[in-house]
């Protein structure tokens, strides 16, 4: 990294590795979105606002995509009315970019209540952007009321089960796993038995050098399993992956940034076009967080960065503003 | 001749007038009691409140959903099962049979609930 991308946590009044001005600043957060790129088999991830500070070569590397995540077309309340003007904005910055990403990654929430409308709104949106290759996987608010099965006819052409898939890109082997199926009271996310069966069978005759990106909707780490923030089966899913040399998993679902790194891989959380959620524990529940209207038009990103080392404590990522 | 079978016609009236007649008083009763006992839920912050409810047999529950997301009220032994509940949505369920029925938010498993039926 260059010294002008500065990602290391500046504000751990805590001592446990959390930066909570970090956090703030995240918070700040309209059309947002990240720009991963694969370099010597390594993937980084950098903030759409953050861009200009970025060298082209390095925004290129051997491989870049973006991913965005829950975009929420349909929600109207008081912490964003206008979530299609947000996610436009991220199709902006996404196009702004002087080298075209491969394609684009949505890590799930595309719509708020699963209507076809939503789905239209964001397929239309996303039309305008310079990657034509988008791959989903469904958040829980894509499958209410019909198990999904929408989701699958618009989005699943290909895949197995519920939606998930493996796909090469590059060298790079992606793999997009469904954790928003058929969950247990009082439980977290799940991928089950029939998934992870796939996966193991997937990645089998990968070589260890190959580099793996997973992405989901629900974290596939334990961030906050009190507010559901985390995925039940996930330890197994990652044992599958334990030979690889470079593991990034990528994940939206609590509408902030975090990462965190333990052995060969590092976890990313992405921020929500729509509207931002609450740190974990910071407030009555995960619902949805009104920010000054200024705030919410004005600055712009500043969400996450690349890669942090986080040990065993929760590792957020600080970002400076331009 | 013609008497008989005019007193057999208003017996038959008579006795058919009372069938109908008996059912729909019963059910004029139970939906009064109903009525009376309406129970409401309500969706706020993540949770059921009260979470726990203990109701006698007939009574009708609303759940209300009072938060910026959608919730789910789903029986975790499939008695019941409500479509998703956008703000200030409700569902409603009347419970007549004694039990216990656990459930919970299907987008939000944490979220659970239970309702005790004496």
């Amino acid at each position: 990294m260059t010294g002008k991308v500065k990602d290391e946590i500046l504000y751990d009044h805590n001592h446990d590795g959390i930066d909570r001005r970090g956090f703030l600043k995240c918070m700040a957060w309209a059309g947002t979105g990240a720009l991963c790129v694969m370099s010597g088999g390594v993937l980084k991830s950098y903030s759409l606002s953050r861009l200009p500070e970025l060298s082209g070569k390095e925004a290129l590397g051997e491989l870049s995509f973006v991913q965005i995540s829950d975009s929420h077309m349909g929600f109207n309340k008081p912490a964003n009315p206008d979530v299609a003007g947000t996610l436009k904005a991220a199709v902006d910055k996404i196009n702004a970019l002087s080298a075209a990403p491969e394609f684009m990654l949505h890590t799930g929430d595309i719509s708020h209540l699963s209507k076809p409308e939503e789905f239209d709104i964001v397929d239309q949106i996303l039309k305008d952007a310079k990657p034509k290759d988008v791959f989903y996987v469904p958040g829980e608010h894509d499958v209410l009321n019909d198990d999904g099965k929408q989701f699958l006819e618009r989005y699943g052409k290909g895949s197995k089960g519920n939606g998930w898939y493996s796909f090469d890109k590059k060298g790079a082997h992606f793999i997009g796993l469904v954790n928003v199926m058929n969950l247990k009271a009082g439980g977290l996310g799940t991928l089950g038995h029939e998934q992870l069966e796939w996966l193991e069978d997937d990645v089998k005759h990968l070589k260890h050098s190959t580099p793996i990106v997973v992405f989901a909707h629900i974290p596939l780490w334990s961030v906050y399993p009190e507010w559901g923030w985390g995925t039940e089966d996930s330890a197994q899913a990652l044992s599958y992956l334990k030979k690889f040399g470079s593991v990034t998993v990528l994940n939206g679902h609590i509408h902030q940034v975090m990462q965190k790194v333990e052995g060969n891989v590092t976890f990313h959380t992405a921020c929500s076009t729509a509207f931002p959620q609450p740190q974990p524990g910071k407030a009555d529940s995960p619902g949805p967080m009104k920010v000054p209207a200024e705030q919410l038009k004005s600055v712009l990103g500043i969400t996450d960065v690349n890669y942090v080392q986080g040990q065993h404590a929760l590792a957020v990522v600080d970002s400076t503003l331009g | 001749m013609g008497r008989s079978v005019s007193i057999a016609v208003l017996t038959a009236a008579l006795v058919f007038g009372a069938g109908i007649l008996a059912p729909l008083r019963m059910s004029l009763s139970a939906t009064a009691q109903q009525k009376a006992e309406t129970t409401e839920v309500k969706i706020d912050n993540f949770s059921f409140g009260p979470a726990t409810l203990t109701v006698p047999v007939g009574t009708t529950i609303v759940w209300t959903n009072r938060d910026d997301i959608p919730h789910t009220v789903v029986s975790t032994d499939g008695v019941f099962k409500s479509k998703v509940l956008d703000t200030d949505e409700k569902f409603s369920f009347t419970f007549s049979k004694a039990g216990t029925y656990p459930y919970f938010c299907s987008i939000h498993p944490k979220m659970t609930g239970k309702v005790i039926v004496q």
